[in-house]
């Protein structure tokens, strides 16, 4: 139990009762998310044998969990950045295509061509990976600024806004491959997404350095405070003296980095780039991860933690219906319905009828 | 009075009700009784209770204990509408409405008239039309209701209420944004309605306008019922006296004599000439010495707060010039006053200045911790020492530093917000309203923490559409007229029948100007 208190400031938690403890708990914001992924997990167990078995395979930690987490990340890094539009009262629905667009770029510029050294054929990038990976964030940061100049500039509604690179971007990326799956040939690119780590994924470790840094910046400066305050009051927040425009267009740039990097995790982990379907309605699942942790649309008040926390639901749903064999075409329903479930445990109105029915 | 004598059954009878919240207890025994025909008015300090016991009146609350009485049935509604059903009809103290649908909408939102399974728009209409002729409001219903004045949108909020068949209105501090010609339209129509057998209930903080309308007097103090008065037969002075409980030495003489002591008054820190802004403000000059409260009087829409506003670059000027400190400043938006060490309480509490979910503390540091940039937070240590040594001078009641502001009473919440400023140990404070829908209490505390900070050489610009109050404190005072700037008295000049005179724009404030311009000018 936490017993720090501050000597000379009365600091509320400082002395709570046993029982009080126990109601600060039980209205701890993450306890819902985290139950409902703690009964998916605990379903599984069983469900699926050997669902917690974790095995070391020439140095790797596989099993079901760690490929879980592995399929995730895409999605973490996607709910990352969506939880900060989401906190300033926006939204973002051009993850998906800024998925595809930042993979494209990747896979495009690195391709890869074999070359045949002292007669052992070797595959090298068209252009230096780091070049490449530079450029394809490069486009999705290009892609967060044009969102956030249409939101803060010109004042266009989020969801109208991104809603034009929603649809220009995935048509700039099939644009740029001709409709056509790019392939990539290049070893050194595929540790992004499939490599491994000190035995675990590559992927995880950009997750956990993304949300690292997020969780410092939120944090250390006092940027959750500007973001929740323009997200909840944004004509107080200025009068206040914040750069409104600013953290706006700050937090949509932020979003589609978060995407361009899920973007080349995508593209490295299935060696090509397909702008097609890479991130197809990512943007979507993100929104519900975000919303599943408990963060409101209503703008305001965010929790990084419980959208990664979403994240892993729904993932986690997915792997569950996948390897229960249920056919894929009843997949979406099944997620609905889980979905349904979580929100409506969250909704203080469903609750308090809950309570007059019971009273 | 009429009430008591032409019906001796309440037809509103309220005992003993009880409401506790997590940590405060809000109604400890409240009470009221509500005859047909009278107009009541509920007194008492901010967090006194009143807008708790209106709450339980109409559903938003349940109450812990205690009975609700209408026409001799116990009730106990559970929702707003429940208790309109019921006849308790409630106008609030922010209008409700929206403002992009027509008046005639808003009036009949949730019930429209139907015909045939449609909407009946002609009947709405016409039927709309008809309930604000009943107030004497001959307005467009058609149009949306934002095209009108704050006042009129007041009525449509009554039209709506009384639209209902109700046995009871409430009417909680529905002039608080009202200028004074409003006021009477108001009481008219208040005094039309008790005529025809309306029992209203009237919260204000207002004494002048609880005498003018007011047939009986509830107080209510810490929760509880102090008393019911004839309204004839108590002076203003036990009034005040009751609502604070305390002495009677904390009524107005004391507060003037206090107040008018001259202050010392240092060099010039702000000086604007012409500033202007298309469709706001006609060219206004000002000057603002260090220590000085200069008061800017004038009808809601005179262009008081257009002139503070630009002051603060909240909207940019289009002609003028603003030198700080003798050096010429650009104030292009709020970021740029602040630099220039300007500090602005906005008259929109609610939508301009606190950020009701996020904390005492969160709200209080907001313009600081701007100020400094994002990069450098503010120790969490000395946030919460900043906090709470604000919430300690000034007095704020909350339970802690880390409650919501949402929860505060206005006039704490108002206290919050001049801490916000406070921090940023600003040259000028512009104040627009600061003790608009407070209690009296906070209001005189609010009046002796700006008296105290002109003391400490600290610049003011107060606002306020309380003219005694601006009066009371002024050491120059410049009145304001259709847009534009129309009279400037110094202390021992002021006085309320001139002053008057050159807000409402007659003769005597016309003469005035030529001297008045001098005055103004003569911060030069």
């Amino acid at each position: 139990m936490n017993t720090r208190v501050d000597p000379g400031l009365t600091k509320p938690e400082g002395a709570v009762a046993p029982a009080a403890w126990r109601s600060l708990l039980l209205q701890h914001p993450l306890l819902r998310p985290a139950a409902a992924l703690l009964v998916l997990l605990v379903l599984d167990a069983l469900l699926v044998p050997g669902f917690f078995r974790l095995e070391i395979k020439d140095g790797h930690l596989y099993g079901p969990l760690v490929d879980i987490l592995n399929r995730a990340a895409p999605l973490m890094l996607a709910a990352l950045g969506m939880t900060l539009v989401i906190a300033t009262r926006g939204i973002d629905i051009s993850v998906g295509a800024v998925v595809a667009l930042s993979g494209t770029v990747a896979a495009m510029l690195i391709g890869g061509t074999m070359v045949v050294n002292n007669g052992v054929p070797e595959y090298v990038a068209n252009t230096p990976m780091g070049t490449a990976l530079a450029a394809a964030f490069g486009v999705a940061l290009l892609c967060g600024l044009w969102n956030g100049v249409l939101v803060a500039g010109i004042k266009l509604q989020p969801i109208v806004a991104t809603l034009i690179l929603m649809v220009a971007g995935r048509g700039l990326a099939q644009l740029l491959t001709d409709g056509q799956i790019v392939t990539v040939y290049y070893q050194p690119y595929f540790f992004l997404g499939s490599g491994y780590l000190f035995g675990l994924p590559f992927a995880l470790y950009v997750v956990a350095a993304v949300l690292a840094a997020t969780l410092l910046l939120v944090k250390k400066t006092a940027l959750g405070l500007f973001i929740q305050a323009v997200g909840i009051n944004p004509v107080a927040a200025r009068l206040a003296g914040l750069r409104t425009a600013t953290l706006i267009v700050f937090v949509y740039v932020f979003c589609s980095a978060c995407a361009g990097l899920a973007g080349l995790l995508v593209t490295s982990n299935i060696k090509s780039a397909d702008a097609n379907n890479a991130g197809l309605l990512l943007e979507l699942d993100a929104i519900l991860a975000v919303t599943l942790g408990g963060t409101s649309l209503a703008g305001g008040k965010f929790s990084l933690a419980g959208s990664m926390i979403g994240a892993l639901i729904i993932q986690t749903l997915t792997w569950t219906i996948y390897s229960l064999g249920v056919p894929p075409e009843v997949n979406m329903v099944v997620k609905a319905v889980v979905v349904f479930i979580v929100c409506i445990s969250q909704s203080g109105e469903f609750r308090a009828l809950l309570k007059r029915r019971s009273a | 009075m009429t009430a008591l004598s032409g019906s001796t059954q309440p037809v509103l009878e309220v005992t003993g009700i009880h409401k506790q919240f997590p940590g405060v207890k809000a109604l400890a025994d409240a009470g009221l009784r509500l005859y047909p025909g009278e107009v009541h008015t509920l007194m008492g300090q901010n967090g006194a209770g009143k807008s708790t016991l209106i709450k339980v009146l109409t559903g938003v609350y349940q109450p812990d204990g205690g009975s609700i009485v209408l026409d001799g049935q116990a009730i106990r509604p559970r929702s707003t509408q429940e208790a309109q059903a019921l006849g308790i009809s409630t106008v609030y103290q922010e209008v409700n409405l929206c403002p992009n649908l027509s008046v005639a909408e808003n009036i009949f939102i949730g019930r429209y008239p139907r015909r045939f399974g449609m909407v009946d728009w002609r009947a709405m209409r016409r039927q709309a039309a008809e309930l604000l002729q009943r107030l004497q409001v001959g307005i467009d219903v058609g149009k949306p209701l934002a095209t009108y004045p704050l006042a009129i949108q007041q009525m449509v909020a009554i039209a709506r209420a009384l639209h209902t068949d109700a046995r009871v209105l409430i009417l909680d501090e529905p002039t608080s944004s009202l200028d004074e010609a409003e006021v009477q339209t108001l009481f008219g129509v208040l005094r039309r309605l008790r005529a025809e057998g309306m029992a209203i209930l009237f919260v204000t903080h207002f004494l002048e306008q609880t005498y003018a309308i007011s047939d009986r007097i509830t107080v209510m103090r810490n929760g509880e019922r102090e008393g019911e008065y004839a309204c004839a037969g108590l002076s203003r002075l036990a009034l005040v006296n009751k609502m604070i409980g305390a002495p009677a030495d904390a009524d107005e003489d004391g507060t003037e004599a206090q107040a008018g002591e001259e202050r010392e008054q240092g060099e010039v820190f702000l000086r604007a000439r012409g500033i202007a802004r298309k469709g706001a403000l006609q060219p206004v000059d000002l000057a603002l010495h260090r220590g000085e409260l200069l008061g800017l009087a004038g009808l809601l829409g005179s262009g008081r707060t257009e002139t503070a506003r630009l002051l603060f670059g909240a909207d940019r000027a289009d002609a003028g010039s603003v030198e700080v400190e003798g050096r010429r400043v650009r104030l292009a938006n709020p970021r740029d006053a602040i630099a220039q060490g300007i500090g602005f309480c906005s008259e929109d509490r609610k939508h301009e200045g606190a950020i009701l979910p996020l904390s005492v503390r969160e709200n209080m540091i907001l313009a600081l911790q701007a100020r400094q940039g994002i990069w450098r937070a503010i120790p969490m240590r000395r946030q919460q020492q900043l906090a709470s040594d604000y919430v300690k001078w000034l007095g704020i009641k909350t339970a802690s530093i880390e409650t919501p502001i949402g929860s505060l009473s206005g006039g704490n919440q108002q206290k919050v917000l001049l801490a916000r400023w406070l921090a940023t140990e600003p040259g000028l404070l512009i104040l627009d309203e600061p003790t608009r829908g407070i209690d009296v209490r906070a209001k005189q505390e609010i009046m002796d923490y700006v008296s105290a900070l002109c003391r400490k050489g600290m610049s003011i610009l107060f606002i306020s559409s309380e003219l005694p109050e601006v009066l009371r404190v002024s050491d120059r005072m410049l009145v304001m007229r259709d847009r534009q700037a129309c009279g400037a008295y110094r202390r021992g000049e002021l006085d309320e029948t001139s002053v008057l005179g050159a807000i409402a724009g007659e003769s005597a404030g016309e003469g005035n100007k030529d001297t008045a311009k001098d005055t103004a000018k003569e911060g030069a």
